[in-house]
């Protein structure tokens, strides 16, 4: 780990720690969403669409509702009619008319595998049994898969009533005509033809990405009931309960007040659970039958209808001057948002020039509906192919000017008081530090020895998230603090969590017993998402142990008889003063609690915490690659992420979000990608066919973490979950250009792709 | 159309003598979860390809998800419910705990069973035939260097106590 001078002494934080949810997950009983059972409860499965792009014209349910132990079937026709609006879902939005044509299809399907109707049966294979009794009638339309190819003025269009939200001046896109493309945005800064003017040498180049998935092991699940008395409870697997919560009540068009979400442990969801798919179904479900019911999906729903990344078409194109700085950046990104608008090419837009600071430059967004599914967050949404194209075309920089990749990057990275692409100013950043680091590294001094070898960096960017936390604490008189939660905890959220308010209160981590809660029983708390958890969570943590150890310090004071400004609360815990008669005095914190039953009562606080200072992330990573000119197959020998983390609370779990987050960045760079037919099918919606890395796959990620306090936090927390996933596509592909000679401009580099390059055409 | 028919299954799960009752289109993945609650079986793709349902059947590690209920009359079955003693976690659950090989947990029974049984024909692997023996059990959290490690961990501790 990289020291930095201003990290105070702590006690806690940096320790590793077991997690207080630990010993539940390795003895099974930990209870995640498809776990659930209920007295009396029912089972639910859905009718997925075999086209990519049709009109129902009708659905027969009778011969499925005849079968025994079918008890009910919906579908979109039972939902509410939604109007056009913006429903927060805390990282992004949704339009409550688009989100329940997703969940079950409107007049028309959308892509292969969109939710068509849904049937709550005694069992699951009496459920399974009935969908193929559902009788559907389609008229199939023309459809398109391909994001370049939607946005053609004759493409096949999606929704006839979509307009262009520009968000952009002097612009010549239209406004006024049915499009695919719902969103064109722009940000920019400088004088792009004179930054261009003064370059020496200016390259261009385009790039695509494939669309990823996110690849939780667990599947969606669901679980609801819809209570005669019209309270209704929702349990699930969810990133965000408040945010299920505030869905289903959109979709139910129920007040909130009638309805509970209990978040269940959740196996992964790296943004992919934020939106609802199943829940508001289970509840209509529930409500028709009278009875609780449990959905999950099958891992083929899972690859088709929830999740994946948007596939991308974009375009890069940057001057530099002969030493090497970057004067002038012209951007372009296209992002496929699936059936409907909202991908994450906001976010790319922002990320994209991140690592540098260019005086010049211009960034466009467009945001274009496709017949895939709708995409979800994934890991830094948006960041990964933005900054993959900028990375390679810089790298290709590096080479034309015969600078060091590294120097080069040195040489034009932001810090503090340079401003972003919108014109804001950084706060303090990492960006310099992680570059020293990774030139500093045993990795980077290394050589590489051998043929077809190769080694390539690239950097990465994230903003990190903010918004709101909920917490609670009891102190007991045992010395023991209750901490109450609203996060859902992904991989540590309790431990690190437990870990700030030990710190903040200065016991040890054991006094601490965290709990995940439901939305009825803690304020809001906005999604686990956004690397905002351990920083956002970690304020209320904060604010919470400063107000028991003032209102301990008023205790103290109250039972010495003097006033509270002669007491003092140390970090230790300890508590000193003087009482009345002059005698020294003090309580340990168990002590002082346990008089607390008799001196007044037992001490609970709650706070909310919303605070806009979360610190930006910055990433390099380092590949070395050996291709195998005979199959194609890469082999990746040595890699290293270097980050900077702010303070690593946990450390152990930071490292382990960073390996993960790397090893799925893995997965883009050389293997992972959706494949659609000529008929919009798609064609690998299994874990046998869509190859996420496995343990064989991987050598070990090692890890640098370098500490640039966050100034915004009080323990220096920047959130560290999502940057990661950004530097391994190009740091890849700079290396495969580094062994073999040849530039890609396409994720994922499968062996196919480097065979086409290395054989003699036919 | 398929067809269902009541079976009467007798086996040996976690060392306990148990006869349930099962539909004949059960996978022993369901009969698991379903008919003997024993929900630390987790599904997570439901044909073979993730590992997170791995149970260890007759001394062989199997995904339950591609094994029928039925097959399993007369068996040995263990589950990661039955790994914990009544005093102490298994090694390899404790090595985990420690060793932050697990982030949300999902695929852990899987890993831990697979384990169990890696260990059970080679005590002393190397990381290589760790990563090897593991390719059948998807982690999309970790990245495996954690879990790696935590093996490894406990093999030495089982080695040491032997
Ligand atoms: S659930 Fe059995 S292998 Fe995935
Ligand atoms: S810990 Fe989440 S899949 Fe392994």
């Amino acid at each position: 780990m990289v020291a930095t001078p201003q990290k105070p002494a702590y006690k806690v934080i940096g320790t590793r720690p077991v997690r207080p949810d630990g010993v539940d997950k390795v003895t099974g009983r930990a209870a995640y969403g498809a776990d659930v059972v209920l007295e009396g409860m029912l089972f639910g499965s859905v009718l997925r669409s075999p086209h990519a792009h049709a009109r129902i014209k009708r659905i027969d349910t009778s011969k499925a509702l005849a079968l025994p132990g079918v008890k009910a079937i919906i579908t979109n026709a039972d939902f509410p009619a939604q109007e056009s609006g913006t429903l927060d879902l805390g990282e992004g939005s949704a339009n409550p008319k688009w989100l329940v044509d997703n969940v079950l299809a409107g007049d028309k399907v959308l892509y292969h595998g969109h939710a068509v109707a849904a049937v709550a049966a005694v069992d699951w294979h009496t459920a399974e049994e009935a969908l193929g009794l559902i009788d559907v009638e389609y008229e199939l339309l023309p459809f398109v898969i391909n994001v370049r190819e939607a946005m053609l003025d004759a493409a096949p269009i999606l929704h006839h009533d979509l307009r262009t939200n520009v968000r952009a001046r002097n612009v010549d896109t239209p406004k006024d005509r049915e499009t695919n493309v719902a969103m064109h945005m722009r940000v920019e800064k400088g004088d792009l033809a004179a930054g261009f003017a003064e370059a020496d040498i200016v390259i261009e180049r385009e790039f695509t990405t494939s669309q990823f998935h996110q690849g939780y092991i667990e599947p969606q699940n669901g679980t609801a009931h819809w209570n005669h008395d019209g309270q209704i409870t929702v349990w699930t697997s969810t990133q965000g309960a408040f945010s299920v919560r505030d869905q289903v009540a959109t979709l139910l068009n129920q007040p909130v007040a009638r309805i509970k979400v209990v978040p269940m442990e959740i196996g992964g969801g790296f943004g992919g659970k934020i939106p609802v798919y199943l829940e508001p179904v289970a509840a209509l479900l529930s409500k028709k039958t009278g009875h609780p019911l449990k959905m999950w999906m099958s891992r083929e729903a899972v690859f088709q209808a929830t999740g994946p990344t948007s596939a991308t078409w974009n375009r890069v194109k940057i001057g530099a001057k002969r030493d090497g700085t970057l004067v002038a950046a012209d951007v372009s990104l296209c992002f496929a948002a699936g059936a409907y608008p909202g991908s994450a090419v906001g976010a790319g837009v922002l990320c994209a020039l991140a690592p540098y600071a260019i005086p010049n430059q211009r960034i466009d967004g467009f945001d274009v509906v496709t017949n895939t599914p709708k995409t979800a967050a994934y890991r830094a949404p948006g960041a990964p192919a933005a900054e993959y194209a900028v990375e390679a075309t810089v790298d290709e920089i590096a080479r034309a000017l015969d600078m060091d990749p590294l120097d080069l990057r040195l040489k034009n990275a932001p810090e503090e008081g340079d401003t972003n692409s919108s014109g804001a100013p950084w706060p303090r950043i990492g960006a310099k530090a992680v570059i020293t680091a990774i030139k500093e590294s045993a990795h980077y001094n290394s050589e590489i020895q051998g043929d077809n070898v190769g080694r390539g960096i690239a950097l990465g960017f994230w903003f990190n998230g903010g918004m709101e936390s909920s917490s609670s604490v009891a102190v007991n008189p045992d010395g023991s603090v209750s901490l109450i939660l609203g996060s859902t905890d992904i991989g540590g959220t309790r431990a690190s969590l437990a870990m700030q308010l030990a710190e903040a209160l200065g016991v040890p981590y054991e006094a601490i017993k965290p709990q995940v809660v439901d939305t009825d029983s803690i304020g809001y708390t906005a999604v686990t998402g956004g690397s905002r958890t351990t920083f956002a969570g970690g304020w209320v943590a904060y604010d919470l142990g400063q107000e028991i150890r003032k209102r301990l310090t008023e205790r103290a004071a109250r039972i010495w008889g003097v006033d509270i400004s002669t007491v003092t609360y140390h970090d230790d815990a300890m508590i000193t003063g003087t009482d009345k008669d002059g005698k020294e005095q003090r309580f340990t914190f168990e002590e002082i609690c346990r008089r607390l039953p008799s001196t007044g009562g037992h001490i609970a606080v709650s706070a909310m915490s919303r605070r806009n200072t979360a610190g930006p992330a910055y990433a390099g990573h380092i590949a070395d690659v050996k291709v195998d000119r005979e199959t194609g197959k890469v082999t990746v020998l040595r890699y290293t992420a270097v980050q900077d983390v702010g303070t690593a609370i946990h450390p152990s779990y930071v490292e382990g979000q960073i390996q993960g987050g790397a090893a799925q960045g893995i997965g883009m760079a050389l293997q992972e990608e959706y494949w659609y037919d000529d008929q919009g099918h798609l064609r690998n919606g299994s874990f046998l066919d869509y190859r996420m890395p496995v343990a064989n796959d991987l050598q070990p990620i090692e890890v640098i973490l370098v500490e640039v306090p966050n100034p915004g936090h009080p323990f220096g927390v920047r959130g560290v979950g999502e940057v990661p996933i950004v530097p391994p596509q190009a740091a890849i592909r700079n290396a495969l250009r580094d062994a073999i000679g040849v530039n890609f401009y396409h994720t994922p580099v499968t062996p196919t792709r480097i065979l086409d390059e290395l054989l003699p055409r036919a | 159309m398929a067809t269902s028919e009541r079976l009467v299954i007798t086996a040996t799960i976690n060392g306990d003598e148990r006869t349930f009752l099962a539909d004949s289109r059960d996978s022993l993945l369901e009969a698991l979860r379903e008919r003997l609650d024993l929900k630390g079986v987790k599904e997570g793709c439901n044909n073979g390809n993730c590992g997170a349902c791995a149970v260890i059947l007759d001394g062989r590690l199997v995904n339950s998800c591609c094994v029928m209920a039925a097959e399993i009359e007369g068996s040995r079955v263990e589950t990661v419910e039955g790994l914990a003693g009544p005093e102490a976690l298994h090694p390899l659950q404790q090595c985990f705990l420690e060793g932050a090989a697990l982030q949300c947990g999902i695929c852990t029974p899987g890993f831990l069973m697979s384990s169990k049984a890696l260990l059970a024909e080679n005590p002393a692997p190397t990381d290589e035939e760790v990563r090897f023996w593991l390719a059948g059990n998807l982690c999309r959290c970790t990245g495996y260097d954690k879990i790696i490690e935590a093996v490894q961990a406990a093999a030495e501790q089982m080695r040491a106590q032997k």
